[in-house]
């Protein structure tokens, strides 16, 4: 078969087949843009404040403990249902204050226990984050992730 | 050396082994975090130590393929660099940036999508050092002879930068930002990084078996073929549960399948090659490396990828230690080995000797490897169960870490000899030459 493929069709192919496969990513992701958009996230609630607060989690780096939608580190709790796991969609006042108290908490100092850096947020930094991670936890994710805990 | 300019690798193989240091330090730490919860946890925070971790690993893998450019590129195109003095500057600009990326960290100065934490001076740094070596490169090679080598090198060179591009973009809604950084992360390491990795292999491959070029260069685009095309849509593997469309669960299976092939191929090509030429180059420790890198890609990056590349598979293990497994096999034997292979072979020419004695070289390969395979066999085993518990039996996420600290323990152990192979790898590159007995001289000279 290798006597068949000369240099330059070997070439001609690879060059052909790459911009013929980057076209159909490029095409796919940009649908896929407009899907996201329009369909799997509620652009209607992507309000300041949950920008505020993304810029919160990206400050402080928490994707480096923490998963969100899996991706991420895996040293802490994923982080994309925790909304729900603190039960916001039965009691949203409760789930904030839960979600406050914890961050407040931090670190624990327990022996032998992971701990978290205290990041000295400020009340409007906590809703802010807050609002972020509750948004995040109506992406519409496909099922994802199987169990409550993450 | 038969150009003088070659020597422009040297100090860059230098700063990426010093990074080599630096990130594998961060990563024992932040492995003995796992185990002594408390160690460090305010003055330097696991998330640091993780920042650290990654980002010097991407950083002394791009100064090792400037260094290997510098080297390679006069002997592809027969003539000198085209700037000497822009390769110092190059360097000059790229370490400070490095440095000072990791003097933030410690100091909490970062952004905060993960692997592109560099603070937004450092990245536009970055881009301009990457410029300036591009521009280097493409000159030398437009006014030399054009090799397919070359060729492919520099198309790999310049998709990094391009799609490096998407790093400036950071979209308000989550999903969108997730969608585009893949078109960062994953294009990277699973598409262009891939030309770049299979035109090293090929320089060393041409150069210590001495099989026709024609051969090893139809070859070579046949693998870059595969890589891009498999490499591109093979992308849809991150697009399962992130708020895409559930076509790319159907791509994404697909073309994770075909993503193995170059890799597979390149285990083919090197070893059909290198049995063809009879094993006769004197310097064994690089054509070992050179032999043992598409191996480990092939197994790291191939198998373990694709193990958990099925929907129905990731739906359970998306963001367990098992992508943690993965990912450390991946790295160290797709990028990792094939800076060490190109830095065994260019090394004793830079510095001036024959190839010196290549024991310690020879015993830090194999230590190294059966560490990482300590380390993802320890993860792997970790995710597995991670998943049964967490996802299958739904306990909580840190009652299953506390079940998980045996693998936690091994993977530090295995950290451990990870970095004593490390130096004595350091040590076997810069320490002093020692010359081969006479006898091996003398059957070198008639091989």
């Amino acid at each position: 078969m290798t006597e068949h493929l000369t240099k330059s069709a070997a070439r001609n192919i690879f060059y052909g087949g790459s911009v013929f496969f980057l076209l159909i990513f490029a095409a796919l992701t940009i649908h896929s843009h407009f899907y996201v958009i329009n369909t799997a996230t509620d652009e209607s609630t992507l309000t300041e404040s949950v920008v505020r607060g993304k810029h919160v989690w990206e400050r402080h780096s928490c994707i480096n403990c923490h998963s969100l939608l899996g991706e991420g580190a895996y040293f802490a709790p994923e982080l994309g249902n925790v909304w729900i796991r603190y039960g916001g969609q039965q009691s949203p006042e409760g789930a904030r204050a839960g979600l406050k108290a914890w961050m407040r908490a931090q670190p624990t100092r327990i022996e032998g226990r992971r701990q978290m850096p205290q990041f000295n947020l400020s009340e409007q930094e906590l809703d802010n984050l807050i609002d972020f991670l509750e948004w995040t936890s109506r992406i519409n994710t496909l099922g994802w992730p199987p169990s409550i805990s993450g | 050396m038969k150009y003088q300019t070659q020597a422009l690798a040297f100090p860059y193989f230098v700063a990426a082994l010093v990074l080599f240091m630096v990130q594998v330090l961060a990563g024992i730490l932040a492995g003995s975090i796992y185990v002594f919860p408390n160690f460090l946890s305010e003055s330097i925070p696991f998330h640091i130590l993780r920042m650290i971790h990654t980002n010097a690993l991407l950083v002394w893998l791009l100064l090792g393929y400037f260094g290997a450019s510098y080297f390679l590129i006069p002997e592809e195109s027969e003539r000198e660099i085209h700037s000497p003095r822009l390769a110092w500057l190059q360097l000059a600009v790229f370490v400070f940036a490095a440095l000072a990326a990791v003097g933030g960290y410690l100091s909490g100065v970062h952004e905060g999508r993960e692997f592109l934490e560099q603070p937004l001076w450092v990245k536009i740094l970055m881009v301009i050092a990457f410029l300036i070596f591009i521009y280097n490169i493409t000159m030398t090679v437009l006014q030399g002879r054009k090799t397919v080598v070359s060729i492919v090198l520099l198309l790999g060179l310049w998709g990094a930068a391009l799609f490096f591009m998407f790093a400036f973009y950071n979209p308000d809604n989550l999903s969108v930002d997730k969608l585009y950084w893949w078109w960062v992360v994953h294009v990277w390491v699973e598409g262009v990084w891939e030309l770049i990795m299979s035109a090293m292999l090929a320089f060393l491959l041409i150069k210590m078996t001495g099989v026709d070029r024609e051969i090893i260069e139809k070859w070579l685009y046949v693998i870059v073929g595969f890589s891009l095309f498999s490499g591109l849509l093979g992308t849809g593997h991150h697009y399962y549960w992130i708020g895409t469309p559930e076509y790319w669960q159907w791509i994404g299976i697909v073309f994770s399948f075909l993503e193995v092939i170059p890799f597979f191929a390149m285990i083919l090509w090197s070893f059909y090659l290198v049995r063809k030429s009879g094993r006769n180059h004197p310097n064994k420790a690089a054509l070992l490396w050179s032999l043992g890198c598409p191996i480990m890609a092939f197994i790291g990056a191939g198998l373990l990828g694709l193990m958990h590349s099925f929907p129905s598979i990731n739906f359970y293990t998306h963001g367990t230690q098992l992508t943690a497994a993965h990912g450390h096999l991946a790295f160290y034997g797709a990028y990792v080995m094939l800076n060490l292979a190109f830095f065994t072979y260019a090394m004793p020419a830079l510095r001036n000797a024959q190839p010196f004695n290549q024991n310690l070289n020879i015993w830090s390969f194999w230590l190294m490897n059966a560490a990482m395979i300590g380390i993802t066999f320890a993860l792997l085993f970790a995710g597995v169960l991670q998943t049964h518990l967490q996802r299958v039996m739904n306990l909580g996420y840190m009652q299953v870490q506390s079940q998980l600290e045996l693998f936690y323990w091994l993977r530090l152990g295995s950290g451990v000899f990870f970095i004593v192979g490390a130096l004595i790898f350091i040590y076997s590159m810069l320490g002093p030459v020692r010359e081969v007995s006479a006898t091996r001289k003398y059957e070198h000279h008639n091989a």
